[in-house]
């Protein structure tokens, strides 16, 4: 048997190639497999990733074009281009954005030391901690609202600040997971030490040792909690609240075009972000930013 | 008191001051997670003048709320089937990719689609299938299927599902990757240096592995399509007969007299449905993480 005998192409050799080292029970399997560049070719590993990609890639694909059919004379990407001039939508993204500010730094601020005390002081705790912070996850936000109006005084009612403090609990289980990861990666205990015994304050050590070394932690907690208020629709269309998601279905009664593009474009932006927080990740040597 | 000999009511003082750091967070869930929901609890047993009652619950299982139900169950079931198997399938390709690109991406890319985008996704399938002229319905047209044709819409509940897959399976792939990655190769090269053919190694070793893995995921996908609200919201205009959508419909004002608490019954129905899916999914969870370090 020798490479020359297959038939099936240049590049795609019947015969030895595959993994090093697993000679002896691993040559009875290898028979009638495919291989390139010396690799095991799994048919049904591109028929599933091709069937996936078509499934995720095809709807991206029919939106985008729809919203390129803006003003139906052709394609243009003016759907995209209007959309700042489009009724209601600076309102809609400046309330989003500002709900996205607050809630991120009320996040934070709740979290960040949350976060670094149970690790240096109450390491016991962190089970309980994994527990509660999954809370908002098993109650669904269509109840939590109902809940929230049920018992938010009058004045709250129907005011975005009520989802401010909402969109905290809701950040909750992304955020306590990056900056749990972020925590346990580093040598808390070393470093406290370290800076006390060479004088530093509390203040200092958390502003000057901790959270630098945490920063890739803090900015994913923050991107997933942006992502989050920005995504959001449930919550804010029941509190009545025109924030950017809810606009979205609002207009699309006016233009369905520009409903998409939107759509279309939140979701790219939001991608792009997440990538790059990712990458950065990444490259520092942590695990990837868990998201579930 | 002699001094090194703190009595029971200092050393709880010393505990308090440990704790007192984590008061925060603690009454911030407490007063906009554990308020809410008991107030969901109570009202769900109380009439519009505040006595106890079983209509709500009463109201909440017959006509067309159990119907919702019916259908919230029902369409979580495929939902956590369908996907679990093609998540896993397409999350195992991914695995056994050579390199970390594909799988930055698909992990990046599943992240939105099933963490931040409910609403968009619907307007995705809106434009792609959503008309008799959409790009999709046109490709489906030319050969030869006639979605409007026999009555199927994006607007039902099997469009409703449809577009549920589009958030579903990329949740899969997320939770059931590390399970994977927790295969180790050594296991796999142990099983064929004693004989085990492929099937033999997933058999006897890959799947016992997985199994809790596998299950807790499908457990955790019913949860999540349980509770689902944006999609369908956005996809039927609260048409659909679905619990999520009529809890929503109670605050949309939709509300006859003396049923103003049948939606607090709703909501504790859906919520003791996923808090015992979810407890599953803990217990199950636990298990696999065994296997995992």
């Amino acid at each position: 048997m020798s490479a020359g005998v297959s038939v099936t192409g240049p590049e795609v050799l019947s015969g030895p190639g595959g993994l090093p080292g697993a000679t002896t029970a691993a040559g009875r399997h290898r028979k009638g497999l495919l291989y390139w560049r010396g690799r095991r070719l799994r048919p049904w590993r591109f028929a599933v990733l091709a069937v996936a990609g078509a499934y995720f890639l095809v709807p991206l694909w029919a939106a985008f074009r729809f919203s390129l059919a803006y003003n139906g004379t052709g394609w243009s990407l003016e759907a995209y281009v209007d959309l700042g001039s489009q009724q209601g939508f600076a309102p809609a993204i400046w309330l989003s954005a500002q709900l996205a500010i607050v809630a991120t730094g009320l996040e934070l601020v709740l979290m960040v030391p949350t976060a670094i005390y149970v690790h240096l002081r109450l390491p016991k705790v962190k089970r309980v901690m994994d527990f509660v912070t999954s809370l908002p996850i098993v109650v669904p936000p269509v109840v939590l609202i109902l809940g929230v109006l049920a018992v938010a005084p009058e004045k709250l009612k129907a005011t975005p600040f009520l989802l401010a403090l909402e969109y905290v609990v809701l950040a909750v289980p992304l955020s306590w997971r990056a900056l749990d990861a972020g925590v346990r990666a580093l040598d808390v205990h070393t470093l406290v030490d370290a800076s006390r015994s060479l004088g530093g304050g509390w203040a200092v050590t958390v502003l000057r040792v901790l959270l630098p070394n945490m920063r890739v932690a803090i900015l994913s907690a923050t991107v997933l909690t942006v992502a989050l208020v920005l995504g959001e629709f449930t919550m804010a269309s029941l509190d009545l609240q025109q924030t950017f998601p809810t606009w979205i279905y609002v207009y699309s009664q006016s233009n369905g075009h520009v409903s998409v593009a939107a759509a279309m474009l939140s979701l790219f932006v939001t991608w792009v972000v997440l990538v790059g927080v990712s990458a950065l990740a990444g490259r520092r040597g942590g695990r990837e930013i868990a998201l579930v | 008191m002699a001094r090194g000999h703190p009595s029971r009511g200092a050393s709880g003082a010393l505990a308090a001051k440990a704790w007192a750091p984590l008061a925060p967070f603690g009454a911030w869930m407490a007063l906009f997670l554990g308020v809410p929901l008991v107030a969901v609890c109570i009202g769900a047993f109380e009439n519009g003048s505040g006595a106890f009652t079983l209509a709500n619950l009463r109201a909440a299982t017959s006509g067309s709320y159990l119907r919702g139900f019916e259908n919230s169950l029902e369409l979580s079931l495929i939902e956590a089937v369908v996907p679990a198997i093609f998540g896993m399938l397409v999350a195992y390709a991914v695995h056994t990719s050579r390199g970390t690109f594909l799988r930055r991406m698909v992990v990046t890319t599943s992240g939105v689609f099933s963490q931040f985008g409910g609403l968009q996704l619907a307007f995705l399938f809106i434009a792609a299938i959503g008309g008799q002229t959409a790009l999709v319905s046109n490709w489906l047209r030319d050969i030869g299927i006639h979605l409007y044709g026999n009555g199927i819409t994006i607007y039902t509940f099997a469009g409703v599902a449809l577009v549920y897959l589009y958030f579903q399976v990329p949740l899969m792939v997320l939770v059931i990757l590390p399970a994977f990655e927790g295969l180790r190769a050594s296991w796999r090269e142990a099983a064929e240096n004693l004989g085990a053919r492929s099937w033999e190694y997933w058999r006897y070793v890959g799947v016992p592995v997985l199994m809790p893995s596998l299950l807790g995921s499908t457990l955790l996908l019913f949860g999540f399509s349980l509770s689902a609200y944006a999609t369908a919201e956005a996809l039927t205009s609260g048409t659909i007969a679905l619990t999520s959508i009529q809890i929503g419909s109670f605050l949309n004002g939709n509300v006859i007299a003396g049923q103003e608490n049948v939606g607090k019954a709703l909501a504790l129905g859906l919520v003791v449905i996923i808090a015992a899916t979810m407890s599953v999914y803990v217990l199950l969870q636990r298990r696999a993480t065994r296997w995992l370090r």
